[in-house]
């Protein structure tokens, strides 16, 4: 817009002059879009508050403070049918939160190892790879979920024919039991060990990083790291006294009662999402890597790296910057799908925030926190994952 | 933009609320020319669709009634099926002109979510049914039990209450939809089922050895089923409730679907008021309708015990007894007021 030249119009301009002025042009049509936006969005709130006002129903985000009354199978935080709707909804996010955040990890891993599967060698790894991603990726994610919960988990044995399996656990048709631990005095330092580790895991990896491009001396890294991270918490755990107890499941008159309890609803939400997006991811991948020109490796190659530096050093770098942002649209799907959960029972936001919807009859306020909440989570991801590709972009020189 | 999108998306949301509650239901239905019910998706002998897709049940054909009364024809009805979740929003939004899925009427319905409830068609208490292998006796032995419910229901609010008020414990398996329930109960996912007691003997029937199961003796909660309309019509909400009290009336003088006709003869007033056949009745016309509306109801659906005992009574699979439900004159709670 701005190289065009506009002349200054002449005192006492044609209507003309005004409609060929691209600049004046450019606004109208800019204000016009701009006043027809606001106005269906007031048209929106006006009807909406008009029909509330009219069907003489409650208003307002004041239910949120009432007690529920109702109880929720699987919970992260402390709730009984005393809390409030608003904490129900708040473990149904939580809820939300945490098959995502396992889905995401897992189809993730599910997926590199499918999407370079595919560009195997092998003909049998690759043809089952291919077989796989064609079969997920083409059922919808509904009845991968119902297969999972009714096909796989609801095979499983009746409760008193659990299979038995290592370590006291159980596994039956409603879930997986197994020892819970109970940590007693002292056990706080191991988290403390653990963070330690980590911080002098990341520290060693700077200096080592720095050490090697002043002197050119490589060092072992991941194995010093690895030996920071997890013998530090062990050594702390033998320092504390052990301060470790089980608490067993054992047979009731209806369940297995004590211990922990992994629902089938969980598992079966979490595999068939994490099955689904891994076909999605595994294409990416294979795409990332496919669009890697091959005169890269052949250069490496050429300079004298090993295969498997090649890979790592000069491919994966590469091919990153093609996967993270498809990769950024699975994950928000994933996450977006997990409302499926309801369709199994699994109290997830959608579920919970239906039941007190159901039971306040406020189904306005309760669908605007639905949204509030998956456009947060999305919006959260997203920037998280646009760092990360800025991070991972290519620094033009 | 995020934010526009956001609002515009909210708004699309609750476009749903278009049409709410305009204040005269009749005309609407009489210009459209058919009764929108909300019923449920499917609960044997009180709403569901048999073999051949047309819809059955105690809740149906008091639907069907509302129509004759209406328009002299039952089959002016068309059928809304719900879940439990969104069977309300379905009559606030202007949906479904009546709500009849077996639905509990408690006050918190009747105010906060703009409805009015009347008359009771149906009481109801809530139950538990469990495996007969369990060896169960009462409802007090089930602590540290599976126990199914629907969501967003009054049974998922009494049995929190139940098992907190006897200090029990127990896991709740929740589902939004009816056959989930069903189907998790049949798994063996939890040990016991519990909803309103109707409810139960129907669900037992769907079950593979419906002889394996038993429905344990307490009733944990008061159960008013019955039809809701939306607040404001108060027309409307006369027409939805006397349709069910002239049903009621016509078995407490006797009328059936049979004899409706020669009961026009009859010397009886009251009778002859009811039917519409005395000279100066208006008892029709000022609800709206013609005269006859409730010789309609009688000819063309039955009266109360008819419908109950053709769709849940003990010649049905469901077997279930009148106990409350019978007439006020036989010991139950059917009572209607005067119609005159």
């Amino acid at each position: 817009m701005t190289d065009h030249a506009v002349t200054a119009p002449p005192a006492g301009r044609t209507l003309a002059s005004y409609i060929y002025d691209p600049k004046f042009r450019g606004l109208f049509f800019q204000a016009l879009t701009l006043a027809i936006v606001l106005i269906v969005g007031w048209w929106i709130f006006d009807n909406t508050t008009e029909n509330l006002r009219r069907a003489n129903t409650a208003s307002g985000y004041g239910f949120l403070s009432g007690r529920a009354g109702f109880d929720i199978g699987q919970t992260l935080i402390p709730y009984t049918s005393d809390s409030t709707y608003g904490r129900a909804i708040l473990v149904g996010f939580l809820n939300t939160l945490l098959v995502a955040f396992l889905g995401i990890i897992t189809a993730t891993i599910i997926g590199f190892i499918i999407g370079i599967g595919r560009l195997s060698h092998n003909w049998l790894i690759a043809k089952l790879c291919t077989v796989y991603v064609e079969i997920f990726r083409n059922i919808p994610v509904l009845l991968i979920i119902f297969f999972w919960y009714k096909g796989v988990l609801g095979a499983l044995p009746q409760v008193r024919e659990s299979l038995e399996l290592p370590f006291s656990s159980y596994l039956n048709n409603r879930g997986l039991a197994f020892p819970k631990p109970i940590w007693g005095d002292g056990a706080i330092l191991i988290p403390i060990a653990l963070v330690i580790g980590i911080v002098a895991a990341l520290a060693i990896a700077r200096w080592a990083k720095a050490r090697q491009a002043a002197t050119g001396q490589q060092f072992r890294t991941v194995s010093t790291g690895l030996a920071l991270i997890v013998g530090l918490p062990v050594l702390a755990f033998f320092l504390a006294g052990m301060p470790l107890t089980f608490d067993y499941p054992v047979a009731g008159r209806f369940n297995l009662t004590g211990g922990g309890n992994i629902a089938p609803e969980f598992v079966a939400l979490y595999l068939a999402l994490s099955f689904y997006t891994a076909s999605f991811i595994a294409e990416t991948i294979r795409a990332g890597i496919k669009g890697v020109p091959k005169g890269q490796s052949e250069a490496a190659g050429a300079l004298g790296l090993q295969p498997s530096k090649i890979t790592r050093l000069v491919v994966v770098p590469q091919a990153l910057r093609i996967i993270i942002p498809p990769l950024t649209s699975q994950y928000l799907n994933l996450t977006k799908n997990s409302s499926l959960g309801v369709a199994v029972g699994f109290p997830e936001l959608v579920s919970t925030g239906g039941t007190t919807m159901n039971q306040t009859g406020q189904a306005v306020e309760v669908v605007s926190i639905w949204l509030v909440v998956y456009l947060s989570i999305s919006i959260a991801t997203s920037l998280f994952m646009n760092w990360f590709n800025a991070k991972m972009a290519l620094v033009e020189r | 933009m995020k934010k526009t999108l956001l609002s515009a998306t909210i708004g699309a949301a609750v476009l749903g609320l278009g049409s709410a509650a305009s204040a005269a239901t009749l005309d609407d239905v009489k210009a459209k020319g058919f009764v929108q019910c909300v019923v449920n998706t499917g609960l044997a002998g009180f709403a569901a669709p048999d073999s051949s897709g047309n819809w059955t049940g105690f809740d149906v054909d008091y639907c069907r009634a509302l129509a004759a009364a209406i328009f002299n024809d039952p089959s002016k009805v068309k059928f809304t099926p719900t879940t439990a979740q969104t069977r309300f929003t379905a009559l606030q939004s202007g949906e479904g002109d009546v709500l009849a899925r077996n639905t509990t009427w408690t006050i918190s319905r009747d105010t906060s979510l703009g409805l009015n409830f009347r008359p009771v068609n149906y009481y109801d208490g809530q139950g538990f049914m469990v495996p007969k292998a369990l060896d169960v006796k009462s409802a007090l032995e089930l602590s540290g039990a599976a126990v199914c419910v629907q969501s967003g229901t009054t049974t998922e609010l009494n049995l929190a209450d139940y098992f907190k008020a006897n200090n029990l414990d127990y896991k709740p398996v929740v589902f939004e939809k009816l056959e989930e329930v069903n189907a998790a109960y049949q798994a063996g996912r939890c040990d016991v089922y519990t909803t309103d007691q109707s409810g139960l003997y129907s669900l037992r029937l769907s079950l593979s050895n419906p002889d394996d199961h038993v429905i344990l003796p307490e009733i944990i909660s008061k159960e008013p089923l019955g039809p809701a309309v939306r607040q404001g019509d108060d027309q409307w909400f006369d027409i939805t409730s006397w349709t069910h009290y002239a049903m009621v009336q016509a078995e407490e003088f006797g009328i059936t679907q049979e004899n409706v006709d020669e009961m026009k003869n009859s010397e009886n007033p009251d009778i002859r008021r009811f039917l519409g056949v005395e000279a100066d009745t208006k008892i029709g016309t000022d609800l709206g309708l013609t005269n006859d509306w409730a010789y309609n109801i009688i000819k063309q659906v039955g009266n109360y015990g008819e419908v109950f005992e053709r769709n849940i009574g003990m010649e049905t699979p469901l077997k279930i007894e009148r106990g409350l439900n019978a007439l006020w004159t036989k010991g139950g709670l059917q009572y209607a007021p005067p119609i005159r």
